[in-house]
């Protein structure tokens, strides 16, 4: 059967990009101190608009402000108060949702169904569930009253700029810090939107500080001794960085690193729901996902029809113009990821791998990858060790369940699993031998803010969302002190 | 006759077993005066990474043995000091020149402490997790799991209450651990690894080095195989440098904020430290949305 597709673009004029956008400081869209720096639209390669960048002046601004705010306003107006803001965002958030799903794509080449029916409604929902806690952390378990740290210093990644933003900023504000917040340099725009959702939403000033730069800005911010907390998010290379920068500081850090999840294939398995869920889990925003199911595990008896079944799948998904309401999947985020993408798939062919690509056209400009499958991969090579954070599956096979669960643990991260099978117990028991700390059983990718979210070994640590991702924004250190 | 006295040859306590430091290093341990109280182990980096080793396996069968079982496991150590309560009470007096009653009150609450976090196990998952309220057809919970293999320095000053203090909240949580014992106490420490080796717990959970802290702890900072580090027992300068080394591998890093004060009745921020919360989801179908009615 011959399937043809109209183009069904989304309209880009929804976005209403501007030609330029500034930092976020102590209330106020100033020019920042730094040099210009374009944004490109991944989709088409081409620049989107200008953003002007800060310096360590600007960061030392909006580190004061933050202080300020913490000591005059935010740590001491009433908690149902602080609650009925952070409401108030969620609520503009959904206003302006199909602005923002726009602006989203536009900026990071990701299909405009995710943008529309995951990133932006699951931000807004992330500021709606934590606002609730503010006036009730006293039922955490970590005692009477528990205190905010201060001021958090933030760093977010490129891969879900909104909801990575929506996962500093709600819990920070809730449990009553305030915070300075570092967007990735190829996509600041979105949470310059909801910069524009937090002062029309008459937050005090100095609250919520967004400062705008490449890496030696984060690397200024989580530096600067005006903080209290720091909570970054991006690869483990950089997570071991500020680790060893900060350590003998004292101060508290999330750190949200990289992956390489297994995803586990028993022979019992509903094959056509599991392979739904291995596309899911592989070419979800083009696979750049730290807990992508990348490292695909299959039973040995089912392996041959089940790897032609999912090659099948996943020649039928539409790669292209994330604008376009039919693609599946869209453009990867940035010329220089798609140059380390393809790096790593020359490594696995160099290693002895197989590598299967699906046959679609894809567009002439922009930066895009067919979805890519490797077989005959083993466990020590690069591909099936290393976080590829692309549109790319790395497949082996195992025999029994304890294999299973030695290949899929043998690795230094501990982010995500999943587990397909029809049979309860083997499903629980999985979930309890693998050392991950997210284990979806018949599903992947599942994210919701009552449910933690974070990461075993060197996937870093501390938790995001649910009781304990608040616990990472109070001071809970409850030993007494001798002296 | 006067009876000469068979003094004790203090060794290393590693995967359930006594050794001797493999380089034959010993050093003298010296009393509240200066004299001479025995010879110690003098711990080595092999020796060290031989309890590593070690722990990884205790962890394996630690971590599977049920909350209920690691309760009464710890509640036996506890049983088993107050066996030796005496000998305890006069080797810290021995050993700090502690009077009488202090040193007693350090045994004592050293037996409870035991007592209070045998009594932990079976509770972490209820305090500390949760069912998650998803807006999705799964069941979808959170519960926490001891993140592996855990490096102590242990704190100097009550060399047993110290000790217990920074061991019971590991092991609580169905971590194995590898504790560099503090310099100047290493015959409180081999002692009670005695006590630990009486006690049911499987080889390996517990392993307490003898030495010298600035000697080994690094090692153990920067070993790929332990997963996280306390470190109570370090001096401002060597924890950061003992941070920085286990930044390589992402370690959790337990530090104090001032000096502990061991007497009073623990909070749960060393049991959080060395814990892992992991979420899974199940689907339902859609029945769970309709309630089961239709």
């Amino acid at each position: 059967m011959d399937w043809e597709y109209s183009a069904a673009p989304e309209s880009s004029a929804i976005a209403d990009i501007k030609d330029r956008y500034m930092p976020f400081i102590d209330g106020a869209f100033k020019e920042g101190g730094g040099e210009d720096r374009d944004t490109l639209n991944p989709g088409t390669g081409e620049r989107l608009s200008t953003v002007s960048t800060v310096n360590s002046s600007d960061i030392d601004r909006a580190v004061k402000a933050a202080r300020r705010a913490y000591e005059n306003v935010w740590s001491n107006i009433p908690r149902t108060e602080r609650g009925k803001y952070l409401f108030r965002i969620a609520r503009a958030i959904a206003e302006r949702s199909r602005e923002l799903a726009v602006v989203e794509t536009l900026d990071n080449g990701k299909p405009i169904k995710e943008t529309r029916d995951f990133d932006v409604p699951a931000t807004a929902q992330h500021f709606f569930y934590h606002a609730g806690w503010a006036d009730k952390l006293q039922h955490l378990g970590m005692g009477p009253a528990p205190q905010p740290l201060g001021v958090a210093g933030q760093v977010i990644p490129w891969n879900f700029p909104l909801l990575m933003a929506a996962w500093k900023i709600a819990p920070a504000l809730a449990a009553g810090n305030t915070v300075v917040i570092k967007p990735a340099e190829t996509t600041p725009l979105s949470i310059l939107v909801l910069a524009e959702i937090i002062a029309d939403a008459d937050l005090p000033p100095g609250v919520v500080n967004i400062v705008t730069g490449a890496g030696d800005v984060g690397s200024m911010l989580i530096n600067h001794a005006g903080i209290d907390k720091v909570a970054f998010t991006g690869s483990t290379a950089v997570g071991r960085r500020i680790q060893r920068e900060l350590a003998g500081t004292g101060r508290k850090i999330t750190l949200e690193l990289g992956g390489k999840g297994a995803n586990i294939i028993f022979e019992d398995a509903a094959q056509d729901q599991a392979v739904e869920g291995i596309i899911n889990g592989i070419f979800f925003n083009q696979g750049q996902v730290c807990c992508a199911g990348s490292r695909l595990l299959v039973q040995e008896s089912i392996a041959d029809d089940f790897i032609e079944r999912l090659k099948q799948r996943v020649e039928t998904l539409r790669v292209g113009d994330p604008m376009d309401k039919n693609t599946d999947v869209g453009a990867i985020n940035s010329e220089a990821q798609l140059g380390r993408i393809t790096a790593l798939m020359n490594a696995g062919i160099a290693e002895g791998a197989e590598l299967w690509s699906s046959s679609c056209p894809l567009p002439k400009n922009g930066y895009y990858l067919s979805p890519s499958i490797f077989t005959s991969a083993t466990p020590s090579m690069r591909i099936a060790r290393e976080e590829i954070f692309g549109p790319v599956l790395t497949t082996m096979t195992f025999r029994t369940p304890d294999e299973a669960v030695l290949k899929a643990n043998n690795s230094p991260y501990g982010l995500s699993a999943g587990v397909w099978t029809e049979k309860g117990s083997r499903a629980m028991g999985m979930a309890a031998a693998l050392r991950a700390g997210v284990i979806w059983d018949n599903t992947f990718n599942r994210f919701d803010p009552a449910a933690s979210f974070g990461g075993y070994k060197e996937s870093g640590f501390g938790r995001e969302g649910g009781p304990s991702g608040l616990a990472a924004y109070l001071d809970t250190d409850d030993e007494a002190v001798a002296r | 006759m006067s009876h000469l006295a068979v003094s004790k040859t203090y060794k290393l306590f590693i995967a359930g077993a006594f050794p001797r430091s493999e380089s034959g290093r010993t050093y003298q341990a010296r009393d509240k005066k200066g004299d001479f109280m025995a010879n110690a182990a003098l711990a080595s980096r092999k020796d060290l990474r031989d309890a590593v080793v070690a722990a990884r396996k205790g962890y394996g069968a630690w971590s599977k043995a049920t909350a209920y079982n690691r309760g009464q496991v710890i509640y036996r150590i506890a049983e088993m000091l107050e066996g030796r309560r005496s000998e305890f009470v006069e080797l810290i007096m021995i050993s700090t020149g502690a009077s009488t009653n202090d040193s007693a009150a350090e045994v004592d609450a050293a037996i409870d402490r035991l007592v209070h976090y045998a009594g932990w196990t079976d509770k972490l998952a209820a305090v500390m997790g949760s069912a998650n309220p998803v807006s999705s057809p799964y069941f979808s919970y959170s519960a926490p799991e001891p993140t592996g293999v855990v490096g102590i320095v242990a704190p100097s000053g009550s060399p047993l209450l110290g000790l217990i203090s920074v061991i019971a909240p590991v092991i609580a949580g169905g971590n194995a651990c590898v504790v560099i014992a503090a310099d100047a106490d290493p015959c409180v420490a081999i002692t009670f690894a005695e006590v630990v080796a009486t006690s049911d717990v499987p080889a390996g959970v517990i392993n307490i080095l003898t030495g010298r802290i600035p000697e080994l702890a690094p090692h153990l900072a920067a070993h790929a195989d332990v997963n996280a580090l306390d470190l109570t027992g370090a001096d401002a300068e060597l924890r950061e440098s003992l941070g920085q080394a286990a930044a390589e591998t992402v370690k959790r890093v337990y530090v104090p904020r001032g000096v502990p004060d061991f007497i009073a009745t623990p909070g749960t921020a060393r049991l959080r430290a060395f814990l892992e919360i992991k979420t899974v989801w199940h689907p339902t179908g859609a029945l769970s949305l309709s309630g089961g009615t239709s």
